[in-house]
């Protein structure tokens, strides 16, 4: 009988925190820390940012989160699983070595994941069946395109001795899942239990949203030291079964409430939540209390995996452009509203702009500006956002311009003008066979 | 005697986003009021109480063992975060739209 596993998450997205994951290396006596640093954004700009320097695409905060971490876990027999390779996983693992043999840290397995980036074999006539479209009807540059890939790919990876294992896209639970194959020895097709082994991913894979992050409205949902959240610790039996907890000491919180918030974080049918490894079954999930900051889970399932992986297409998206300028005292939000006029008006007229352009009233009506009931509330401290999406930079600086020139020409009381562009990306769903996805293992000593 | 309160006095919610949909997973506080919540809490309710945000469907799956209700609403997000003008692109705020709405206790 193998005993359980205990997988901490590090981190739950590219820019997440350190501290909490040198507490978990420390103190969570830990088989495993995964840290989750992928997004469809993420990945797009790493491509962008390997093209512009071959050495570069991975997640930036790869090196500062192994020499903090890596010296603890190395030591523990830890191993340490992350996706932070991004559109680069080749360079991060050179990274990697790198800052093992400045840590002297000797000794050291680098296991790489390859496979994921099939930009090559991405064409014209690829369909982007969720777009009614094919690649070549975008009419935009593509950056990149990688392949969701899951347990099967990590796994091998596992079988090596090595102390950390880093991957490209590398489907969110399925680090996880690979991580409970190789240690339960579940087959490929055990669909019940890998549905479960999802289920433990997909409540980790964010990090701090199960433990009291992402969470807390006061008076109403209230988290103790929220500053100083702890990230999770899963516990896992070889049946599926899993109990998630944190360190004692941290901040945040494990209740049935942050637990099933998670459960269906980012799914829409529960009874089918596509991943590479199964179509994971979450619909008769029990949630069962099991004391302070501890809550158990089983009864996950899973039905046969899906024939084709899911492929996120990556176009150059034009330059969001964003412009703000502030109006407090009487009369706000008039004046915020005449500006706002103003800035359409000769965004139009005098630069012939014909795209989208879109106008917020900060502290009146921005985010949930297209309900009809949005909040409409304090009135006498506005701040304008005009913002807009341009194939070039002339009509992108514009914004920022006519935005800036309300300061003398504009409404009374103008101030605090603030402006960015930023390169934007537009992604696109496309499906490859497995079978047009292989992928491999290469190892790195230190 | 009835009386109105809103969702959030009684439910907690979050919101999630994949490509241009969004997904609001909503739980009740008290099982005791899920019946009610579920009578009332319709897809077409959600559609209504989104008013011009959501451009597509509302698709609502149970989770009644949990006192759960999953809503799935689709070209939801001005077209996705990389395409949306919207501070808030993922619509992580979406949730605290859901929890604005009205509901009836008896």
């Amino acid at each position: 009988m193998t005993g359980p596993l205990r997988i901490g998450c590090g981190a739950g997205f590219s820019a997440d925190r350190l501290d909490p994951a040198v507490d978990l290396a420390r103190d969570g006596e830990l088989d495993a820390l995964v840290f989750e640093c992928v997004g469809e954004r993420t990945l797009a700009f790493g491509h962008r940012d390997r093209r512009a320097d071959p050495a570069k695409g991975y997640n930036s905060l790869l090196e500062t989160r192994l020499r903090a971490v890596w010296p603890l876990t190395s030591t523990s027999g830890c191993r340490i699983v992350t996706n932070m390779g991004a559109a680069n996983p080749e360079a991060a693992g050179r990274a990697a070595q790198a800052v093992a043999r400045n840590a002297g840290l000797d000794g050291q397995t680098v296991a790489i994941v390859l496979g994921d980036d099939v930009t090559d074999r991405i064409s014209p006539d690829t369909p982007l069946p969720h777009s009614g479209c094919t690649v070549g009807d975008v009419d935009r540059t593509l950056i990149g395109a990688n392949a969701y890939i899951g347990a099967d790919a990590i796994l091998p990876a596992l079988q090596t001795d090595a102390s950390l294992i880093i991957g490209g896209r590398l489907a969110d639970p399925s680090m996880f899942l690979a991580l409970l194959r190789h240690r339960f020895g579940w087959s490929a097709d055990d669909w019940v239990r890998l549905g479960a082994g999802i289920l433990t991913g997909h409540l980790m894979e964010c990090g701090a949203q199960i433990t009291g992050g992402y969470f807390a409205d006061p008076g109403h949902k209230d988290v103790p030291d929220l500053a100083f959240v702890g990230y999770p610790i899963a516990e896992v039996t070889s049946d599926g079964s899993v109990s998630i907890t944190k360190l004692p000491q941290a901040g945040g919180m494990v209740t049935m409430a942050t637990v099933k918030e998670q459960l269906l974080y980012e799914v829409h049918d529960p009874a089918r939540y596509l991943t590479p490894d199964v179509t994971a079954d979450f619909s008769a999930v029990q949630v069962i209390g099991q004391g302070q900051d501890r809550v158990g889970l089983s009864g996950a399932s899973g039905t046969v995996r899906p024939d084709r992986l899911k492929v996120t297409v990556a176009f150059d998206g034009g330059l969001l452009a964003e412009g703000e300028i502030s109006y407090a005292g009487r009369g706000a939000v008039d004046r915020a509203r005449l500006a706002a006029e103003i800035t359409e008006t000769r965004m139009r007229r005098v630069h012939g702009v014909t795209e989208d352009l879109r106008c917020d009233l900060i502290g009146v009506r921005s985010l949930h500006a297209h309900t009809d009931h949005g909040s409409e509330g304090a009135d006498t401290d506005v701040r304008l956002r005009v913002a807009g999406r341009f194939g070039d930079r002339e009509r992108a600086e514009a914004v920022l311009w006519e935005v800036e020139s309300l300061l003398c020409a504009g409404p009374a009381g103008g101030g605090g003008f603030r402006g960015r562009i930023t390169p934007s990306i537009v992604t696109h769903d496309a499906f490859l066979p497995r079978a047009d996805v292989p992928t491999r293992v290469e190892v790195l000593r230190t | 005697m009835t009386r109105i309160v809103l969702l959030r006095d009684i439910a907690h919610a979050r919101a999630g986003d994949k490509g241009d949909t969004s997904n609001i997973s909503l739980w009740v506080n008290d099982p005791a009021d899920f019946e009610t919540v579920r009578h009332q809490i319709t897809a077409e309710a959600v559609k209504r109480h989104f008013g011009s945000q959501v451009h597509g469907t509302v698709t609502r799956h149970e989770v009644p063992h949990l006192h759960g209700l999953n809503f799935v609403l689709t070209s939801a997000l001005d077209g996705g975060v990389n395409g949306s003008l919207n501070l808030d692109g993922h619509g992580k705020s979406w949730s605290f739209i859901l929890l604005g709405m009205p509901v009836e206790l008896d």
